[in-house]
């Protein structure tokens, strides 16, 4: 194969560099006489509101029109219908009540500021302690277990309770949400939005206006970044944006500044766990019980999936004989927490490995160790009932990455390094990553492309996929050249748009490249079948390959694949396929907790070291050495940059980003300065990143497996070096720290280890 | 009013002046430049602009990065602006653009025309030897790409090609001269300041802009006239004689980073610490002093190098004590109508001082603390002059005076400089906020002075 398997830039890459790249806001002027929309926000986190007047709005210059209801059903949530566009209930702090639109920016937000709401304002829940008090849920508590986990506690030699806050994260897509809405020349409501999601988008915008989704044409350009936070809240800006065109006839744009954004999205949602566990002096985890508190705000969301995975992803890569998992969907007035790469599996995967890390400094042990003796081996199945296919893979990657990045002499170093210094410290882990593949309602897991060749050989592929950066663009065009076997310049990657490809699913869970390269490889393979049946006539000969733009015979001949699709186009033979992909064995129960919900799992594992000031809590990154298991990569520089950038995004969230709500139910970390992502700063000195070799995936596109999500995960080691530096300042003991680990909270965990 | 856009003389449109460059240029169909936060700390909007080389080389020109975001379009009557637009050619991409690309360096692409402009000016920055300095894209902000491939990119990034862009640096670069237009001014002289400000209530002065936009952008506020300081040849002395340094209130932080060569240790450490390059390439002294910010960190070190201020207004200019200047949250000797000439800090300068910044990210973040002690010792190791200030623990910018009168006449050891500690936890009362914990702030106070100790101590050992 010329394509799949060669590292390749980025699809856009000259686009980006050059600025050429389109996203939707730059169209914004090639549609004349465009709308602005811009919200009236609540003050109260809850009340009820009690009238609204919006004529004050239209004596502001430029005003053009107010939206107060909608011809369908004015909801955008995505399953139940909790989501109202107008509502009469306000759920948070700065919840959109009523959109105004006019000609200018400007002129939409003095719109917005006129009109006049009254509200009658109740009591908030805003913290997850008193929603919990309150007994404040979305849905009944979801469980999963396996054995009698209170049990075998009770009978183990060692057992420990504790408390892990995770706080949340919010997406800072740098692309904020955006939408452009405008009726078409036929009936209908065409759509430019930044979405993971079109046909969800669609399905939305159907709903508010009443219509059949036939009418309704959503498409997708690129994204300037999504992470999760575009898989269903970039619907309601849509759904919005369409009603005013509606309305009012014009073309609409809705698109949320950063603060807006900021303060009406959805984020990582923040976790309180509660945990048991029992375990050998060996460090054997024996039993394990966990209450794990999503913070999962005024709306449902996807937030039940979002703790089913991380109930999914309790284990990590431990095999705990006993397990007693409970998941609370913990509804507060504050914004509604979305999927966010890795989409609860951090948060689940942040417990089990807090309490090994607790197991170890009770016994004595490395953490190291601990984690060793604990992993899954061939053979084992989940807490779930799945089998935990390729298990040796983690034993594999923990000895191989362990071997490069010289463990072993490091941990003597730091030791004597640690041992010399009085108030810098430095600490080392290693972690590892076991992360399941598929989307875990398992009827998401389909996928639809359309490929057209043209009489010229030239070649357009749609899918359902959409491009957030994560080179789902870039790898597809390198299936598809190598499916139809033409030069990847003779393929162009069209923009995804609903008209094309129906009924897809989001781009998320990591599949993207999965479920449509396996489409996109299956509509090519069905010309290039009925291809072939005219070249071996043309060249008269048995076999033939196609390959870099050429066909050739067993027996020398050769012809060019314009040439050929020219003949078959002569011979009156269709040149466009429709390809279809469905992940095969995946099955879960929800009401009993087992099945097989994932196709397979994504290996990986990260040492950190980092050094800490004592005077202050600061923290460096010193080292980062990584083995990821990618299967057969697709494209490594693409992987590569999944690898390193889902690390430095984990590393953010378990550090430095912290969201911070105020008593009111404000969001206080609501801009670009409050709120901070990781910057230069926070790029380790030493970055090795490796590929897992030999590592194939049969049964997935060209023996690839996913790389979206899981390396955000391999950032746990970040906050277990801390931990471990942490403990350096002082005699052994627990090392308590919630999460992220900032400053502030190393410095007072160093001040309680220190006396 | 004219400006150079990509090389093209183009008309100054008229209208709102509080329009920002960015979002003209984007309504222009120049969407290369993004917005990602509209307040200076993303560079997804980054644009170049050519501004004259050094105040000794004013006949020679440099690219000096900026936000797009935090330029008001008045502002750049008679500059020369470049935009990503700009840099691709029919010859193809430009080394730097071709060094992103093909290593992975940009994966959504949004922020990437913000890196190509901060990194392109790096690699024509005149006196650059080996690779381009990672460093110049400190103010640009990636959620994708974790900056590993962009920072090798950058590394593989030698001398500036002989073409048209190096050409241009050896022209003359426009300057700010007077200017004028509906509701924004740019005069040339203080008295003329003065009178416009007395003319019309409500006007505001600004300098670099990089808090005045963002009060524009993000708080919505509007003002009936602004009047720039740019033009003000006063604001941008810098002088330095045997007994003092005077820096014109005007001057970016770059502008006087990069000629003061013999900066004490402190102001070296400060400089990097200080927002972004972005940022540092516009903001002012006298506007980070002038907003009366308990969060500005130029404050605690000038506080700890006794520094005073020239202030000049209606009535006469006048010098005070920075210490005297700071009066309450946000509020400041500054009169109606008076403005910050410069500021001068005397010498010679206290041999022990340094200068710490605690904030959640290490760097371009707002601090949660910062600190800036400046103890000078005679022979003998006693202390002679002390200097303990900081930023965010209380409603200004402060000195701990009952510890630095403490210190004067002590031996610098670490007995004494764990009394000073004792004194500033008792002398200081800090607040809880998002950035940090009362607590966390009050531990600060103390810790740094420890590790100022600790570290001093251990450099002389």
């Amino acid at each position: 194969m010329s394509n799949v398997g060669q590292p390749q830039p980025h699809e856009s890459a000259r686009g980006h560099v050059t600025g050429e790249a389109l996203y939707t806001n730059d169209l914004l002027n090639r549609f004349p006489g465009v709308l602005h929309a811009w919200p009236v926000m609540s003050p109260h986190a809850h009340a009820t509101v009690t009238a609204i007047d919006v004529i004050p709005a239209l004596t502001i210059p430029g005003v053009i029109a107010t939206l107060t209801e909608a011809p369908g059903e004015a909801d955008s949530g995505p399953n139940r219908h909790d989501e109202p566009l107008f509502p009469t209930e306000i759920l948070f702090y700065s919840q959109p009540v009523v959109w105004v639109l006019a000609e200018t920016l400007e002129a939409a937000r003095l719109g917005a500021a006129a009109v006049n709401v009254t509200y009658n304002q109740l009591p908030a829940l805003v913290t997850l302690d008193d929603a919990i008090a309150a007994d404040s849920l979305h849905s009944p508590p979801l469980r999963m277990n396996r054995g009698d986990a209170t049990e075998a506690i009770a009978a183990c030699t060692h057992k420990l309770t504790g408390e892990l806050r995770i706080g949340g994260q919010e997406h800072f897509y740098l692309e904020t949400q955006c939408a452009l809405a405008w009726l078409d020349e036929s009936g209908g409501v065409s759509l430019h939005c930044s979405t993971q999601h079109p046909s969800e988008t669609q399905e939305i915008v159907a709903r508010v206006l009443g219509w059949p989704k036939n009418r309704v044409i959503v498409e997708c350009l690129r994204m300037g970044g999504a992470f999760g936070g575009k898989e269903v809240q970039a619907n309601c800006w849509a759904a919005v944006a369409a009603l005013g065109a509606l309305k009012t006839g014009r073309p609409v744009s809705v698109r949320l500044p950063r603060k807006l954004d900021m303060i009406l999205t959805g984020k990582r949602h923040p976790f309180l766990a509660k945990f048991e566990a029992g375990f050998s002096s060996q460090g054997k985890i024996e039993a394990a019980k966990m209450s794990l508190y999503a913070d999962a705000g005024w709306s449902l969301d996807l937030s039940e999936p979002i703790v089913w995975r991380a109930m999914f992803h309790a284990d990590n890569c431990y095999n705990i004989p006993a397990i007693d998992l409970t998941g609370y969907v913990v509804k507060t007035h504050k914004t509604s927490q979305t999927a966010f790469r890795g989409f609860g599996g951090p948060q689940g995967m942040l417990v089990i490995e807090d309490i090994a890390d607790r197991i170890a400094r009770t016994l004595g042990l490395a953490p190291e160790v601990v984690r060793e003796r604990n992993f899954y081996r061939e053979g084992d199945v989940t807490h779930y009932g799945q089998p935990v296919k390729d298990a040796a893979r983690i034993s594999r990657i923990w000895a191989e990455l362990k071997e490069s990045s010289e463990f072993a002499a490091r941990r003597t170093a730091i030791s004597d390094f640690n041992s010399r210094h009085r108030h810098t410290k430095r600490g080392i882990a290693i972690t590892s990553v076991k992360f399941g593949i598929s989307f875990t309602a398992t009827m998401f897991n389909q996928a639809g492309a359309m490929v057209l060749i043209y009489r010229d050989g030239s070649v357009q592929v749609n899918h359902g996929g959409t491009e957030m950066g994560q080179g789902l663009q870039t790898k597809i065009r390198q299936i598809a050249a190598d499916g139809l076997g033409v030069e990847a310049s003779a393929i162009r990657l069209m923009p995804t748009r609903t008209d094309k490809v129906p009924n897809t699913s989001a781009t998320a869970a990591s599949a993207g490249s999965d479920l449509n390269g396996a489409a996109v490889l299956d509509a090519c393979r069905k010309l290039q079948s009925a291809l072939t049946t005219v070249a071996v006539e043309l060249l008269k000969c048995a076999t033939v390959k196609f390959e870099n733009g050429e066909v050739h015979g067993d027996n020398g001949a050769v012809i060019a694949f314009a040439k050929l699709v020219e003949s078959a186009y002569r011979q009156r033979l269709p040149l466009f396929a429709s390809g279809y992909y469905r992940t095969p064995e995946i099955h879960y129960d929800p009401a009993t907790g087992q099945g097989r919900p994932f196709f397979y799992y994504a290996y990986g594992a990260a040492v950190s070291e980092v050094e800490l000031d004592g005077f202050t809590g600061a923290m460096r990154l010193r080292r980062v050495d990584i083995l990821e298991d990618c299967g057969q990569s697709l494209s490594p520089l693409v992987d590569r940059g999944q690898i390193e950038g889902g690390f430095i995004q984990g590393a953010g969230w378990l550090t430095l980003e912290e969201l911070v709500w105020d008593a009111k139910g404000r969001l206080a970390t609501n801009s670009a300065s409050t709120y901070k992502l990781p910057s230069w700063a926070e790029l380790p000195e030493v970055f090795n990143v490796k590929m897992l070799e030999r590592a194939a995936e049969p049964g997935v596109v060209f023996g690839s497996k996913a790389v979206g999500e899981p390396p955000l995960m391999l950032a746990i080691s970040v906050r277990e070096a801390i931990r471990d530096a942490i403990a350096a300042f002082g005699a052994p003991r627990l090392i308590e720290i919630d999460s992220p680990a900032t400053p502030e909270r190393i410095y007072f965990a160093i001040e309680r280890i220190r006396n | 009013m004219d400006f150079i856009l990509n090389g093209r003389k183009t008309q100054l449109p008229e209208g709102d002046p509080q329009t920002t460059l960015l979002d003209w240029l984007r309504a222009e169909g120049l969407t290369g430049s993004k917005e990602g936060c509209a307040e200076g700390e993303c560079g997804a909007c980054t644009v170049l602009l050519v501004r004259p080389r050094t105040a000794e080389k004013k006949t020679l020109s440099q690219y000096v990065p900026m936000n797009s975001c935090l330029l008001m379009l008045p502002m750049l009557a008679g500059q020369e602006v470049f935009t990503v637009e700009a840099l691709a050619t029919t010859a193809g991409m430009c080394e730097v653009q071709r060094a992103i690309a093909e290593g992975g360096g940009s994966q959504c692409g949004y922020c990437t025309p913000g890196f190509v402009m901060s990194l392109f000016a790096e690699q024509y920055r005149p006196g650059r030897v080996g690779p381009c300095d990672p460093h110049s894209m400190g103010g640009n902000l990636c959620r994708c790409t974790g900056y590993r491939p962009i920072q090798d990119a950058a590394l593989s990034i030698g001398p500036a090609p002989d073409d048209a862009f190096r050409a241009r640096l050896d022209q003359p670069a426009p300057t700010a001269i007077p200017f004028a237009s509906k509701r924004f001014h740019r005069p040339g002289t203080l008295a003329e300041c003065f009178q416009l400000m007395a003319a019309n209530p409500g006007a505001r002065y600004v300098a670099g802009a990089t808090d005045v936009a963002v009060e524009s952008n993000l708080r919505d506020l509007r003002w009936p006239l602004l009047i720039s300081t740019e033009a003000l040849v006063e604001l941008q002395v810098f002088t330095e004689t045997t007994g003092q340094i005077e820096i014109g209130a005007g001057l970016s932080l770059s502008e006087i980073e990069s000629p003061w060569l013999t900066a004490p240790r402190a102001f070296k450490e400060w400089f990097p610490l200080f927002a972004s390059p972005l940022v540092r390439n516009r903001a002012t002294l006298g506007g980070n002093l002038a907003t009366g910010s308990p969060i500005g960190d130029a404050a605690p070190l000038l506080l700890a190098f006794d520094a005073s201020l020239t202030i000049a207004g209606p009535s006469g200019r006048r010098q005070v004590k920075l210490s005297d200047f700071f009066l309450a949250y946000r509020k400041t000797l500054l009169a109606p109508g008076q403005l910050i000439v410069s500021i001068t800090i005397p010498k010679p300068f206290p041999q022990l001082a340094r200068f710490f910044k605690v904030a959640k990210r290490q760097l371009d973040d707002i601090s949660t603390v910062a600190a800036c002690f400046a103890l000078a010792c005679n022979a003998a190791g006693q202390i002679e002059r002390a200097g303990i200030a900081y930023g965010g623990v209380a409603a200004t910018p402060v000195r701990v005076t009952a510890a630095e009168q403490w210190l004067v006449g002590k031996q610098w050891n670490q007995k004494s400089m764990e009394q000073a500690q004792t004194i500033v936890a008792t002398a200081l009362k800090p607040l809880d906020d998002h950035r940090g914990s009362a607590a966390y702030r009050l531990a600060m106070t103390q810790s740094l002075l420890a590790k100022f100790w600790h570290e001093q101590s251990e450099a002389t050992a």
